[in-house]
């Protein structure tokens, strides 16, 4: 429980200066149009459940006009969505102190993210030639991240039906862990040469995009409630901290999303 | 076609902190000024929703578009340079402001030793000390710190420093123009810890607002809110000085300033008639694809290093360094500075997630020649740092250096760790070498058809020596600190990782100097082939020190602005 006090409008305005006639920016004036004043116990009330809500909520609210939670652009194949999904959960697993990336929305996240400027690499340099680099000379591959991901999820689906016979979401929590550590050694051949894409490289996407999912704006679709940041005593978009910064108390402060 | 403007007496190339500062002066002159940005326009409205980790800290959004331009990068000669196709180590900017609107504030003065580094080294300890055998190439700048003082005065001026003295520091001829920031709890951490090891801690020098400021131009700044959303972020507060919101506002109130925006300047051109002068230069309209020739009497390039050295280069402006021979000078001395250290693990919670850009302290006992380098194989040093930048949760998951990096194991401990670590590190300064340098790419070309420009960079072994030195200096204060664990970054460097982020602190390319055998542009940052083009920004450092360069840029470019003053009063050579 938070015990706190949000940053108050009074406050914002004096330590800038308004409240004195000094001058403000611009920013400011229209800042303050939409300051969050909402006081915390009507927040409380908002919170759901950490875990598992997305699913059903996703279904009930489908013919709405609300967005369903389980909504997707990109993957349009339910075993590929449910491949990557369950190997975001192996990344960041869901144990005593919170949710897992897959409840938290990770693969949702990701989903939106491959449609878009993420996945198409917009603002990165993709003109060839294309050769396979050191180690100190990064990303050069000719794969943008959305064709990346399909190729990495293909050679997930193959390794689970090569070891196991069984398709990689419906594995022991262990197996799946032994095909991720293969790939993160860089001991899975991608049949392609290494200047188009390598197992380890693919791992470290992965990761990354997991770790983005779990604690970005929930605008992105992931950290759902707030409970990547929650679990993380990570406050979110506070507006300001001058009240509190002096304080030799630790600041439990319940978070704020950027909108809304 | 390429269409004809009207003439201007000064054109710069670029609207951050040097193009704004020469702006704002020569405006102030009654000089008529057009800046050229390659971005687009922006301002404190566009930052009403700027706490967004994932589009501002993790995409880049105020951040240069590669697929426009970039550069190639290899660690040596022999190796193939590769495009960097994604940024990483460091983060050049675009737009009005520049890389001066994701700044930090860290705003420190380099030291008198640096300036004059061969000379004080050679003195010290004997010419041997210089390491020339191992490729290093030290030299003075042909500047002293005396003679800058009065240009850092001005910046920290304008840019509303908050500061206080520092012990270890130079004369200043006048106190910081602010208080320095609030100190936390654990910035007085670090304080007692430095102290009991009898180290000099100070505030660090801020471009955030410890109050509300009016600099002397007029500018007013606001309080900062310790909102911790500065580096990769812009201020919404207008708490911290950067280029829009003090220099360029000051020149366009003269009502002599303009800046054309998605302005991609790719080419100086040189007079037909007089090749010790430039004439104007090229520039393409990003929007229309126009191409336009903006005549003036007086260049200033004023856009990040590798820009500025590219420009030089393309349009075939002095001459290019070859290390074979180690004739030519453009493209040398690209130096960047090693930002490692100790990181402590406690078992009490820290507000480790507010803060500010430069809210921290320094200690700079370990730092230049301020200790003994008598028994040390390499010269020069760092300053400590303890900054309390704001940690935000998708780049900060600290683990012990044996755990995994994924899994159960993981996810405990980089949550617990969250408030839990602190850490104490080093901003340490490289020298120049022979063998890392700038080049063009003879593959990879940029949008319109240019040359990627090419860096051939690696650390040096006193860069290993030093690091380890320094590093074990962080560790001290963390464990005094009263860390239960303590990591310390003082494995062998090993070769130069272009991908994860360092800092933004790159140097050199085109150097400045007395001699034209070793520089490209005098100490007023005239060209040496070009007597009205002139060059402003960290690509003019001879090297990189162990604080951080943005003070210095600013210094520079006021030296610079009354440079170009002169010259275009009296269109005389200036060091003579």
């Amino acid at each position: 429980m938070a015990k706190e006090k949000q940053f108050s409008r009074r406050d914002f305005l004096k330590t800038t200066g308004a409240a004195t006639g000094g001058i403000i920016g611009g920013s400011l004036l229209g800042g303050l149009v939409g300051f969050n004043l909402q006081d915390l116990d009507s927040e409380e009330t908002v919170t759901k459940d950490e875990a598992g809500s997305s699913e059903a909520s996703g279904d009930s609210e489908a013919s709405g006009t609300t967005i369903p939670e389980a909504g997707r652009i990109f993957f349009a194949n339910d075993e590929d969505f449910n491949t990557i999904e369950a190997a975001m959960e192996r990344i960041f697993p869901e144990d005593d102190i919170g949710p897992g990336a897959k409840a938290l929305g990770a693969a949702y996240f990701l989903d939106a993210q491959l449609a878009g400027s993420y996945g198409r690499n917009s603002r990165e340099y993709m003109q060839g030639p294309f050769y396979e680099g050191t180690d100190t000379q990064g990303y050069q591959s000719n794969l943008n991240r959305a064709s990346y991901f399909k190729l990495g999820i293909r050679k997930l689906q193959e390794e689970a039906n090569d070891r196991h016979e069984t398709a990689f979401s419906q594995l022991e929590a262990g197996q799946q862990d032994d095909i991720l550590k293969d790939f993160e050694a860089d001991k899975v051949d991608f049949n392609v040469p290494k200047s188009t894409a390598t197992s380890a490289y693919f791992f470290q996407l992965l990761r990354e995009a997991t770790l983005d999912g779990v604690y970005s704006d929930p605008i992105y679709r992931g950290n759902r409630d707030m409970a990547g940041w929650k679990m993380k005593q990570f406050p979110g978009h506070q507006h300001s901290y001058l009240d509190v910064i002096e304080s030799d108390e630790f600041q439990d402060i319940d978070p704020l999303p950027n909108f809304g | 076609m390429v269409k004809e403007l009207d003439k201007v007496d000064v054109v710069t190339i670029g609207a951050g902190w040097t193009g704004g500062i020469v702006a704002a002066e020569t405006s102030k002159e009654g000089l008529k000024v057009k800046s050229l940005e390659r971005g687009g326009y922006r301002d404190t409205n566009d930052y009403q929703h700027v706490h967004d980790e994932l589009k501002y800290a993790q995409r880049y959004e105020l951040m240069q578009d590669t697929s426009i331009e970039t550069l190639t990068f290899r660690n040596s000669r022999d190796e193939r340079a590769l495009p960097v196709r994604r940024l990483g180590s460091f983060l050049p900017g675009s737009g009005r402001g520049g890389a001066g609107t994701h700044w930090n504030g860290q705003t420190d003065r380099y030291m008198a030793y640096d300036f004059e580094i061969k000379s004080m080294t050679e003195e010290r300890y004997g010419k041997e000390k210089l390491a020339e055998d191992s490729g290093l190439r030290y030299r003075d700048w042909g500047i002293t710190f005396d003679e800058m003082e009065k240009y850092y005065d001005k910046f920290e001026k304008t840019a509303g420093v908050s500061g206080e003295e520092n012990p270890l520091g130079e004369k200043r001829s006048s106190p910081y123009p602010n208080p320095p920031m609030i100190k936390t709890k654990t910035l007085k951490m670090f304080e007692k810890a430095a102290q009991e090891l009898d180290l000099h801690p100070i505030m660090m020098p801020s471009s955030n607002m410890s109050q509300s400021y009016e600099n002397p131009d007029g500018e007013t700044l606001n309080p900062c809110q310790y909102c911790a959303f500065c580096e990769r972020f812009a201020c919404e507060y207008d708490a911290k000085a950067t280029p829009d919101v003090t220099v360029l506002k000051t020149a366009e109130k003269t009502g002599n300033y303009e800046i054309r925006y998605h302005s991609n300047v790719t080419e100086i051109v040189t007079d037909e008639n007089d090749d010790k002068k430039v004439t104007g230069v090229k520039f393409i309209d990003t929007e229309t694809r126009e191409e336009f020739f903006q005549p003036a009497d007086v260049v200033v390039l004023t856009s990040f290093l590798f820009n500025n050295y590219k420009l030089l280069r393309v349009s075939d402006i002095g001459e290019q360094y070859n290390p074979e021979t180690e004739k030519g000078t453009l493209g040398s001395n690209y130096c960047y500075q090693t930002g490692l250290g100790a990181t402590g693990f406690f078992d009490e919670q820290f507000n480790t997630f507010m803060g500010a850009g430069a809210l921290g302290m320094i200690a700079d006992d370990y730092n230049g020649d301020n200790f003994d380098h008598e028994d040390l194989d390499f010269i020069h040093g760092g300053s400590i740092h303890f900054v309390q930048t704001g940690s935000r949760p998708i780049l900060t998951n600290t683990t012990r250096k044996d755990t995994p990096a994924w899994g159960e194991e993981f996810k405990k401990e980089s949550i617990n760790n969250f408030t839990r670590t602190l850490e104490v590190y080093t901003m340490a300064h490289t020298g120049p070498h022979r063998d890392h340098y700038l080049d063009l790419d003879e593959t990879y070309k940029d949008a319109f058809g240019n040359p990627q420009v090419m860096l051939t960079y690696n650390w040096t072994e006193q860069d290993n020596a030093r690091n380890k030195y320094l590093t074990e200096k962080c560790a001290e204060i963390v464990e005094q600190m009263g860390a239960k664990h303590i990591d310390v970054d003082n494995d062998d460097l090993g070769n130069y990782d272009i991908v994860p982020y360092q800092s933004t602190n790159i140097s050199g390319g085109t150097p400045m100097g007395t001699d034209p055998e070793n520089s490209v542009v005098n100490t007023w940052l005239q060209h040496w082939d070009r007597d009205n083009l002139f060059v402003a920004g960290s690509s003019t450092f001879v090297h990189n020190s162990g604080n951080n360069p943005t003070g210095t840029v600013g210094a520079i470019a006021y030296r610079c602005a009354e440079g170009v003053i002169k010259y275009h009063k009296d269109n005389q050579r200036l060091e003579d």
